[in-house]
Parts: structure tokens; sequence; C-alpha cells
């Protein structure tokens, strides 16, 4: 089942619809294709390597367990999401114990709008560093943001969930999944842009 | 004359931009803005480069041993949902 690569089309309706019907080897098809998405946002939210293991068996599990209660009214790539990423929500507050990690609190665009890396980037990034350096360069960026942020950051724009989606995974109001979102892309593009910028505008950074 | 948005009323409105969620009205208020504003269109374009290479990241490999515990978990649990039946 190699379809990550596009050269075999993946079917996800049909693979559901067996595995619903009993076939394990299509249910083992679903978590060939998914297991490296789930346990990067697994490894995203958790922050742990131990915890993302936990998450991404568990989530497995737990789909297999209750694929007869998967309607079908969403895509299982969803469906899935939200599993894992509630798996993800208790280990995260679990290790944080007494620290309860609210992703509730109120969030304002304040004075500190973090926009103070105004530069343009050096062409492509894509291009210009490898895959591996991309992968690390975005990875501790994403580390750098607030629980609250990386989850949303993540299933916004990573996993390209909808607003609605991600407000429903994360037991968020829509207006705060918003919020979330805005402040984590600008902090990133902060970040990236301190990578990325071309060079000469170095000259500026001082004024 | 349509009165500019100051920036920071800008910045509130960045993500209905970038996610195209505004009336033609609001974009084209949002539109002029960034005609004015370089930094503002700095920060449009660089906020999309930072999205576009969050979306195009592939993720990597799962470590052949992680896959390897997920499969015999799940071989597990299918091996007692039929003995279960």
């Amino acid at each position: 089942m190699q379809a990550s690569n596009g050269s075999v089309v993946f079917d996800e309706a049909a693979l559901v619809e067996r595995a619903r019907g009993g076939d394990d080897a299509a249910f083992a098809g679903l978590v060939e294709q998914y297991q490296r998405k789930i346990y990067r946002l697994a490894r995203n939210i958790t922050q742990n390597a131990e915890d993302a293991e936990d998450v991404l068996q568990d989530a497995f599990l737990k789909a297999y367990t209750n694929l007869g209660k998967f309607h079908g009214d969403s895509k299982f790539y969803t469906w899935i999401v939200r599993i894992a990423v509630n798996e993800a929500l208790m280990k995260l507050r679990k290790r944080r114990g007494d620290k309860m990690v609210s992703l509730d609190e109120e969030i304002e665009l304040g004075e500190e709008s973090v926009t103070r890396e105004i530069a343009v980037w050096d062409g492509n990034p894509e291009q210009t560093y490898s895959q591996e350096e991309m992968r690390k360069l975005l990875d501790d960026a994403i580390q750098s943001l607030k629980p609250t942020f990386r989850s949303v950051f993540q299933l916004r724009d990573v996993e390209e969930l909808s607003t609605e989606e991600t407000a429903e995974a994360l037991e968020l109001s829509v207006p705060a999944v918003k919020s979330r979102l805005l402040r984590a892309r600008l902090q990133l593009r902060e970040r990236l842009t301190k990578q990325f910028k071309r060079k000469g505008d170095d000259a500026f950074a001082f004024l | 004359m349509t009165l500019l948005l100051s920036c920071k009323q800008f910045l509130t409105e960045l993500n209905a931009y970038l996610d195209e969620e505004t009336s033609a009205e609001e974009r084209s208020q949002l539109q002029s803005h960034i005609n004015e504003c370089p930094n503002c269109w700095v920060v449009v374009d660089t906020t999309q480069k930072t999205m576009r290479v969050y979306k195009g990241a592939e993720p990597q490999a799962v470590p052949q041993d992680v896959s390897e515990r997920l499969m015999a978990a799940l071989r597990r649990k299918m091996a007692d949902k039929r003995g279960g039946c």
C-alpha cells in the first residue's frame, strides 16, 4: 500500500468501507497511509517522543475499535486526527500535572503584536535548504510556540482542518481558534523571517 | 475616498485576508492598505510563505521500531477481536 508518493492512487473511502466490513488489511493500509502525519502531530503537541508513541498507538487502536461508530460524514483522516489530538492533549495535561494546560485563556493581539521582523525572504527556502534542514527549522520554530498556539496552528495550517473542525477537536470556540491562529502565524513568521531574510536587509536592523 | 486602515487594524484582519474570508468590500479595503504600506505588504508576503513551507513539509518517516510496535499492537488487537467473535 505505497500510496504516499502519489504513484498509486490512495482511495480512502474504499479502504474505510472495506475496513468497516472487517477487512483488517484495509485498516492496516489506512494506518500505513497516515502514521507519519499522526506521529508528527503527536510529537508536535506533546513535545515528547514517548508520549507521541503512546498517542500514535492509542489513536489507531481506538479508531480500529470504534470503526463501527465512524459514519463517513467526515473524512477518516479528520476523524483520526481528532482522536489523536484528544489523546495528545490528555498526555500533555497529565505531564504538566498541576500546571493545567488551558487552551482557552484569553488572547489579545496586544502591543507586542509580534511583527518586529520586517524583511523579505531570500528566495525560496525550500530550494536553499535541504529537506532535512528545513524540517529541523520548522520543528524548532513550532516548538517555540505555546501549546495553545501550537495545537491550533498544527491543525489548521499543517493538517489543513477547517476552523470549525479545529474548534471542535480542541474544544475551543471559533473566535478563539481564529485569534490563536493569528498569533501562531505571526510568531512563526517572525522566527522564520529571522532565519530566511535577505541578508542585505540586516543593514537596516538597527534602525 | 476610502479611509485607510491603520496597521494594527490591518493585522487584526490578516487571517481573514489570507484565508479569503472577507467580503469584496473588505478585501479591497485591505488591499489598498497593502498597496500603501510596504511593511504590511512584507508581513502578508512572509506570512503566506510561512504557511506555505509548513503545508509543503513532508512528515518524517516514523522511526522503524515505533512503527513496528504500532503494527504489533494492532495485530494483537485484531487477533483479540477475531478470537472474541
